[in-house]
């Protein structure tokens, strides 16, 4: 009966309701987003390095996990590496941002082509000049470039698409490493250098001769490199403290929505409550009755909320597939589903307790 | 009479209105007996609905006593007079009273269900439905009812319990001539048929006709 005098209620004032559950459900919606992008977009992080189909990452001093700044490792230092035993190749790649979310690589496309079996072309072909451009589809999507087209907004440069090539190996965007480094004033330097090793079994071998050569370096087998691209490593766990901010102000929102929301419903059934109480209804019983009411709203809200993560998964696939990937996470759908009825069973415990303690008369004489 | 049902004595109420003192009641003794069908009357402000709140369980007495089936009511805790309200007290209002989001049906399930009792009413209840004619009317929500039939609603909903008393403040005061007749032929059914002990407020001469008995009342105190 509390249910059915609950669901009642809600039903009463369907866009207070309505209005109340999609308020809670966007910081469940916000939260979903911001731990599907970062998720998202590690793991394409991960995939594109597992793409360069190496065995080993060489990466400069000091470097974070996620980005590298400049080109600080001599060119020649990847011939070196290349001659060294149980090494099959080692591929020298220099990176440079072009949007905040977007990186250009440049790229020996031969070398890259043994490493790796080489890309899967969509449309076009492999470089033909050193203006030449290949892009990834996503890049071509967000973009509408196709083979054959001129671009001139990556630093500000004339590129001629020369290919698009299936997605998931090393950037949206790749060209020949000579024509980069010109470009980026970074001649005879590199960012950091791909390895593969003679046979799976050389990797710890190989692992330890470069660690002994240059141990100044950050060098990770691929697998390690990939298993470190994790919320909670990236920037020193700055990404997982600003997680959990966007948490905390979620409970507020929460909190605060149904604050408002059952205040009012509180006020507007003021006479009902006072004919709850005339029939005998305890503190408790008004107290559960709004507290459920909110539950439901919480509940309601958490799986809009969810909804609206699927939509905007949608929306950014539709509208920027090169910039952002959000993964979906339903491990953290408890979480927020928790985080939202912190926040509004919060918010109810006001409104109820002085709904439990109406005064009956004055409740029933409420106009 | 033998043992009343309600014994009242010495009964005060003082409300604090800003920084003044009102005197509601001054002083009321009353004894109503079981199975009495018994009308309240006097003009606004004599204490005729403190009265009532205090019988109810609504609100404490300031003084006196008022005893309840041999229960002394007047020092009861809020819990008490909630558990009162749940079990020996029904309440017929003026205004209805009805839970606008619950049909009829559900009305008087709700006091059941306060009260821990199962949905379904004992087969007493169901002649009281019957005299009440409005089995008809129970899938219905309060708005689409006539006053009185929500009236008739709110009886069934405060006998469904079967209280000791049936406070009515004001039953027909918002129903018009037929409605008012047939809301009191009922109540005067349920006293005689189900021996149901009624306390009746009311402005109007021709409803305190109904009763066995009238009292008045006066400055806070019963004056005949």
């Amino acid at each position: 009966m509390t249910v059915k005098l609950v669901i009642e209620n809600l039903k009463h004032k369907p866009m207070r309701s309505l209005l109340s559950m999609f308020l809670i459900a966007v910081p469940v919606t916000l939260i979903l987003c911001l731990v599907g992008l970062s998720r998202g977009m590690l793991a394409d992080s991960a995939r594109r390095a597992r793409g360069s189909g190496a065995d080993i990452i060489v990466r400069p001093p000091g470097s974070s996990l996620l980005t590298l700044s400049g080109a600080p490792i001599p060119e020649k230092m990847v011939d070196f590496l290349g001659r060294q035993p149980h090494v099959a190749q080692a591929l020298g790649m220099i990176t440079h941002p072009v949007t905040s979310a977007t990186f250009v690589m440049g790229i020996d496309l031969n070398t890259f082509n043994g490493m790796s079996g080489g890309f899967k072309y969509l449309e076009g072909g492999p470089f033909q000049d050193p203006n030449d451009l290949i892009v990834d589809e996503y890049y071509a999507r967000q973009n509408k470039l196709h083979a054959g087209r001129y671009v001139t907004d990556i630093l500000n440069h004339r590129w001629r698409v020369a290919g698009v090539v299936e997605g998931g190996k090393l950037s949206h965007l790749i060209v020949p490493i000579r024509t980069l480094q010109d470009l980026a004033g970074y001649t005879g330097k590199i960012s950091l250098i791909y390895v593969k090793a003679d046979k799976a079994g050389d990797i710890p071998v190989v692992m330890a001769e470069l660690k002994a050569l240059l141990p100044e370096y950050n060098i990770y087998t691929m697998e390690e490199f990939t298993s470190l691209l994790t919320v909670e490593n990236v920037q020193g766990g700055a990404l997982s403290t600003f997680i959990n901010v966007m948490v905390g102000i979620g409970v507020v929102i929460g909190f605060a929505v149904v604050l408002l929301s059952m205040y009012m419903a509180v006020l507007q059934r003021t006479r009902e409550i006072g004919i709850l109480k005339a029939l005998g209804a305890s503190r408790w019983f008004i107290l559960k009755v709004i507290l459920a009411e909110a539950v439901i709203m919480g509940l309601g809200g958490t799986i809009v909320g969810i909804g609206l993560s699927f939509a905007a998964r949608a929306l950014i696939l539709a509208l920027y597939p090169a910039s952002l990937t959000q993964a979906i996470t339903p491990d953290w759908w408890p979480i927020a589903g928790a985080i939202s009825l912190v926040g509004v069973l919060l918010g109810a415990l006001y409104p109820g307790l002085s709904a439990a303690a109406q005064d009956p008369i004055e409740a029933l004489a409420y106009e | 009479m033998s043992d009343p049902l309600i014994e009242i004595r010495g009964l005060r109420k003082v409300y604090r209105v800003g920084k003044v003192d009102v005197a509601a009641l001054r002083g009321v003794d009353l004894d109503v007996a079981a199975g009495e069908f018994l009308a309240i009357v006097g003009p606004s402000g004599s204490g005729k609905s403190t009265l009532f709140h205090i019988i109810g369980g609504l609100t404490p007495a300031t003084e006196g006593s008022v005893r309840i089936g041999g229960q002394d009511i007047s020092s009861l805790s809020d819990a008490g007079r909630t558990q009162l309200r749940r079990d020996k007290v029904g309440f017929v209002f003026q205004k209805f009273n009805l839970l606008p989001n619950l049909t009829a049906a559900d009305n008087i399930a709700i006091a059941r269900y306060i009260a821990g009792r199962d949905r379904n009413a004992d087969p007493g209840f169901a002649e009281a439905l019957k005299l009440l004619g409005i089995s008809e009317r129970l899938d219905h929500k309060p708005a689409a009812l006539s006053g009185g039939e929500q009236q008739r609603v709110a009886l069934a909903r405060a006998i469904v319990n079967h209280p000791a008393i049936l406070l009515a403040d004001e039953p027909t005061g918002n129903l018009d001539s037929e409605n008012t007749v047939a809301v009191l032929d009922v109540m005067r059914d349920l006293n005689r048929r189900l021996g149901q002990t009624i306390l009746m407020i009311t402005h109007n001469p021709e409803a305190a006709a109904f009763a066995h008995r009238t009292v008045r009342m006066r400055d806070g105190r019963i004056v005949g």
